[in-house]
């Protein structure tokens, strides 16, 4: 071998082009001695499932993203208290983003006699830019969808909006100083705002007929929207460019920002997913370390020799590190093509439950972290094994008399370490997240060590007694000690991984259906006057609807907090600040709500009445900075009532059940005008009910959530295939991983087999006892994995999903079973090749 | 040797191929047109053409020819760990051909001892737990006490509990055989078995297998180029380039 010597006087570049041609031939050379296949092979595996991951939770979060906005009926809008500065349209011109112009404010209806406040919604043309409209001719009939706005000249009025002014299609009402004719009745709009049943009816009508109503004036409280969408590229940009152009009032909305309901749901799907691309770099991390550490192995007697024929350690160093870079990269770009493909062909699969069309290309940055993880994990493990040979004279070397290493081990592999740990960080999206997986992560691997070392000691007492099959198999996990150890805490790592996606997926399937189950309610009753609600309850009990629950709705401010007046300019935040403008629901109620949960403080116990105790919803406790023992001061209907806030509750927005910021016991409100309020379901098959139910209950006003719950319910059932889908995805990803990874420590045990066999030993021996070997490393690995599992996915439940924790004794089953029959099998596969053959063959393989 | 021959009671009764054949008295190696052929990366290569040839119990025969002639290949047919591309091998009366894998594992558990040229020692076991792997696979009572016995023949009692790379290259050469000779076999194999020897030690091994096979009969095949280990033995084969060159046998029995 021709040795280049790095002296100072020799040309720096022709000392590199030998030094990279020696690196090629070393690659070509192990190449063809089957020597880089397991590794590349490892490699290859890892960073396609690391890339097929990413690019496929990359379509998938697009999708999701986009079939939210059918929710806002657009993917980004500017909202502004003026009119709109024409900087902003000519902003989303200049990106090639569609935009349409709504324009909200509130204003009186009159239609004959009778009067009623509405929500005015003027709109412009490409209203709704995602989504559509539903209309109908009649109240309570079948809504079906339109692509056109009201003409000039006509309104659309809600259900609500039709019953209270008992009119019918075709009527004519008047808005401002102008005379309209109602052209259909609005079921269904995408962008109708939050809270669905203290918010005014609506009205729409075209933007072009505005200046003839007069309505609108300087000074008028309106609200003027631009509506945008596009690509998600062109709409960072616009965000980008345009926010700091916004004017005080101005803000940008996406779909989490204006829909509640869906808000939880794509953040726990979006965390869902990030994890999923945690737990496939984890599985490329152990999968590729396991392999490298195979290859360092495998070259330590070339790295002696190297040295025994003058090669200088730097030299070894570079020569090193240019062929596994070399490798790297090609084995990378691979790895990136197959990962490709794999998740192309998987979302063809999906074709049925997510529709190619809604399925956006993905984008090209999933290719970094994947091509990190190759390069980062192949390099910190694979190359410090070797470079530790440095300290060790190349005969010991050749006698593989090297020396303790568990004192350095975190020496030797603490950079390859930090960067897996860094590389965790940059996928997870949260540094939250990121932490506590690391963290997971790391206690786990201390765990497996040592209990990997505990099974390795015990086991000790079987070596002295070499036995047949199952015996001579354990006994060999004591004789192989490190080598035991780390296939233990490769596996057990591997499986927690997987385990504990699995769990976290449940967990969150399980809330979600349970947020939106199919009896969830789809109408609501309001201004129910006190003296029907009786007769309410009985007309919907007579028709089935028995387990009905109405609820007392009072109205009222809130003015103080702990005797300080609470004024809305105290409060910076819009949503505070409208919050404090506006009067909000208050009701009585005996026991907590099903979807209620507290989390601080104590729910009044049964049978408690009265007034001066208060249970706060959290997200209005936070927004208003109420604190638990807060003395609040509210005034309803002129008069004051003071309350100290005994527990805060959650609540699920998105479960369409009547719910309240505030509520007191019984009776507390009972001095106060109140009308009543309920909510239930009714089967399709009942619509009639509801005309008659108007019919007896003139002032009662039905509100028809139906359309609007089977968008959300579509976007979440949408969500849920997502969920679904890139969970088995990874899964399989990572179960081929770790397969590469049992093979990759095989090498021992196929020498071992043929020898076995030359000393007469018959296959069914050299089988069960590898079973055993591999059995009892995959049950330890498996059974610690559910333990860690559980523990990561309850800190996971708590910390980052926020639902509430289920304990899952299965996964013990499930981890035990995957580690001794999956463990197991991979094993026997792996030997198979050395079993088969004649055993001189073999020998002659390895 | 002391190891005591009654090994056919303890080695279980599901031998069929082999137990059969426990009285058979014909010759215990028989080669008939053996050819053995590989596809190497320059194309089909030849290592072994038209061998034949018979031992009978008890002989103890050289195989010796130049490096790279064939021998090692050769050893690796007749003890039925590979298989020939053509011509046929009886190993103690049985048919190689016709065994499977396992029958012919069988076979070597029960009659057969082999010295590896590269020891092919198990790195993960001392040189005691290596001596008592064939005991243990044939299921011997106090496989330790034996296995120590052994060691201590082969001089290496006090380095039992070493592991192979503990060991120089001598002293593993003297594990191996004394993992050869722990199955008690009815025929050793041995690929240069004092390659790595001393004068002395290489005397000692050389006496230790010449003592087995008088006071056991046992059948010894040694592959040597030690020209006085070789006429030691009752004949000699010599291969040349694949063939079998010539055939010396010794005028007068030792
Ligand atoms: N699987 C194989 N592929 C290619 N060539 C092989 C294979 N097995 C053996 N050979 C070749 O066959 C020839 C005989 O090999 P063998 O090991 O039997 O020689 P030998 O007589 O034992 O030599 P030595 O005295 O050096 O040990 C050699 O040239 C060897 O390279
Ligand atoms: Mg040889």
């Amino acid at each position: 071998m021709a040795v280049p010597e790095t002296t100072s006087d020799q040309a720096p570049m022709a000392y590199w082009l030998t030094i990279g041609r020696m690196a090629l031939r070393a690659l070509a050379r192990d190449w063809q001695a089957g020597e880089l296949r397991v590794l590349a092979v490892a490699l290859l595996i890892a960073v396609a499932s690391v890339a097929a991951v990413g690019f496929f939770t990359d379509r998938i979060q697009q999708a999701m993203e986009l079939k939210a906005s059918e929710l806002l009926g657009a993917d980004l809008v500017v909202a502004a208290p003026n009119l709109l500065q024409p900087s902003l349209t000519e902003e989303a011109r200049r990106q090639h983003l569609q935009t349409a112009e709504t324009l909200n404010f509130r204003s009186v209806v009159i239609a004959g006699e009778m009067t009623q406040l509405a929500e005015v919604k003027a709109v412009g043309p490409g209203y709704p830019l995602r989504g559509a409209l539903q209309v109908s001719d009649q109240p309570f009939a079948p809504p079906r969808i339109v692509a056109d706005i009201p003409e000039p000249g006509q309104v659309w009025l809600d259900e609500r909006l039709i019953q209270t002014l008992k009119l019918q299609v075709g009527d004519a009402v008047e808005l401002g100083t102008r005379s309209f004719r109602i052209g259909q009745i609005l079921a269904y709009e995408p962008d109708r705002a939050g809270d669905l049943f203290s918010i005014a009816p609506r009205l729409l009508m075209n933007l072009a007929d505005i200046p003839s109503t007069g309505l609108i004036q300087p000074g008028s409280r309106v609200e003027y929207r631009l509506l945008l969408a596009g690509e998600p590229a062109a709409l960072e940009m616009f965000k980008t460019t345009v926010k700091p152009l916004l004017k005080i009032g101005e803000k940008l909305q996406g779909v989490r920002e204006a829909r509640a309901e869906l808000r939880l749901a794509l953040e726990r799907a979006e965390r869902f997913l990030h994890l999923a691309a945690l737990v496939s770099v984890i599985l490329a991390g152990v999968g590729v370390a396991i392999a490298a550490r195979r290859f360092a192995a495998r070259h330590w007697d070339s790295v002696a020799i190297m040295r025994c024929v003058g090669a200088t350690q730097p030299l070894i160093v570079r020569l090193f590190v240019l062929e596994l870079v070399t490798l790297a990269a090609v084995a990378g770009v691979a790895g990136l093509v197959l990962g490709y493909v794999a998740q192309y062909g998987l979302s063809g699969v999906l074709g049925q439950l997510i529709s190619r069309t809604e399925l956006p290309a993905p984008s090209w940055f999933p290719i970094w972290p994947a091509l990190a993880t190759g390069f980062v994990t192949l390099l910190g493990f694979g190359l410090p094994p070797l470079l530790r040979l440095r300290e060790v004279p190349p005969l010991r070397v050749l006698r593989r008399d090297l020396g303790p290493v568990d004192t350095r081990l975190l020496a030797l592999y603490g950079p390859a370490l930090l960067a897996t740990a860094a590389l965790l960080i940059w996928q997870a999206g949260e540094l939250r997240l990121a932490l506590i997986v690391c963290a997971g992560v790391a206690a786990t691997t201390v765990v497996l060590s040592l209990a990997a070392w505990g099974l390795v000691k015990a086991l000790n007492l079987l070596r002295g007694r070499v036995g047949v099959a199952w015996r001579f198999g354990l006994a060999n996990i004591a004789r192989r000690g490190p080598g035991s150890a780390v296939q233990v805490v490769a596996l057990g790592l591997g499986l927690m991984a997987l385990l504990m996606l699995t769990l976290v997926r449940t967990d969150l399937l399980t809330s979600w259906r349970s947020s939106l189950p199919a009896d969830a309610p789809n109408h609501f009753l309001i201004n129910i006057q006190p003296g029907e609600v009786e007769g309410i309850r009985q007309f919907l009990r007579e028709r089935g609807l028995s387990s009905v629950e109405l609820y007392p709705m009072v109205r009222g401010r809130l003015t103080g907090i702990n005797g300080r007046p609470v004024e809305p300019n105290d409060y910076q935040d819009p949503r505070a600040k409208r919050l404090v403008e506006r009067e909000f629901n208050l009701s009585q109620i005996e026991r907590l709500q099903e979807d209620n949960r507290i989390v601080a403080g104590q729910w009044w116990a049964a049978g408690a009445r009265g007034q001066g105790v208060a249970s706060v919803e959290q997200g209005l406790a936070k927004d208003l900075g109420i604190a638990l023992h807060d003395t609040l001061r509210f005034q309803i209907a002129g008069q004051s009532l003071e309350a100290e806030v005994t527990s805060l509750r959650s609540v699920e927005w998105d479960s369409f059940r009547v719910n309240f910021f505030v509520v007191f016991p019984p009776s507390a409100l009972a001095a106060y005008p109140a009308t009543w309020i309920t909510s239930f379901h009714l089967p399709a098959g009942q619509k009639p009910l509801l005309a008659e139910l108007v019919r007896h209950y003139p002032s009662v006003t039905v509100l028809d959530v139906e359309a609007l719950m089977g968008k959300v319910r579509e976007i979440m059932d949408r969500v849920i295939a997502a969920v679904e889908y890139v969970f088995l995805f990874t899964l399989a990803a990572g179960l081929v991983v770790l397969y590469a990874a049992i093979q990759a420590t095989q090498d021992e045990r196929r020498f071992e087999s043929a020898v076995l066999r030359t000393l007469g030993a018959q296959r069914a021996m050299v089988r069960e006892s590898l079973l055993a070997e591999f059995a009892t490393l995959g049950l330890l690995a498996g059974v610690l994995a559910a333990t860690a599992a559980t523990v990561l996915g309850f800190v996971l439940s708590r910390h980052i999903f926020d639902f509430p924790y289920q304990f899952n004794p299965w996964i013990w089953l499930l981890g035990a079973s995957a580690g001794v029959v999956g463990v197991g099998l991979a094993g026997l596969i792996g030997a198979r090749s050395a079993l088969r053959q004649p055993p001189w063959r073999a020998l002659r393989e390895l | 040797m002391r190891v005591d021959r009654d090994p056919k009671t303890a080695k279980g009764s599901s031998v069929t191929a082999a137990s059969s054949l426990d009285n058979h008295s014909g010759p215990i190696v028989r080669v008939v047109a053996l050819r053995k052929q590989v596809v190497s990366p320059e194309g089909p290569l030849v290592i072994l053409d038209d061998i034949n040839f018979t031992i009978d119990r008890g002989e103890s025969v050289a195989v010796v020819g130049a490096s790279g002639s064939g021998k090692s290949t050769l050893l690796s047919l007749l003890a039925g760990l590979d298989t020939p591309s053509a011509g046929r091998v009886w190993l103690a009366g049985a048919d190689l051909g016709e065994l499977d894998e396992d029958g012919r594992a069988l076979l070597r558990a029960q009659r057969v001892g082999f010295v590896f040229q590269s020891f092919q020692l198990l790195l993960g076991l001392t040189a005691l737990e290596n001596v008592m792997l064939p005991l243990e696979l044939a299921g011997q009572p106090e496989p330790r006490r034996s296995a120590l016995d052994l060691l201590e023949r082969v001089g290496l009692k006090a380095r039992a509990r070493h592991y192979p790379t503990q060991l120089s290259g001598g002293e593993q050469q003297r594990v191996a055989i004394a993992r050869a000779f722990a199955g008690n076999p009815d025929v050793l194999f041995a690929d240069e078995p004092t390659g790595n020897l001393d004068q002395k030690t290489g005397h000692r091994i050389v006496d230790l297998l010449f003592d087995l096979n008088r006071e056991q009969g046992t059948t010894l095949i040694l592959v040597t180029h030690d020209a006085e280990l070789a006429a030691y033995c009752d004949r000699v084969l010599e291969l040349d380039d694949g063939r079998l060159q010539g055939e010396t046998r010794k005028a007068e029995a030792r």
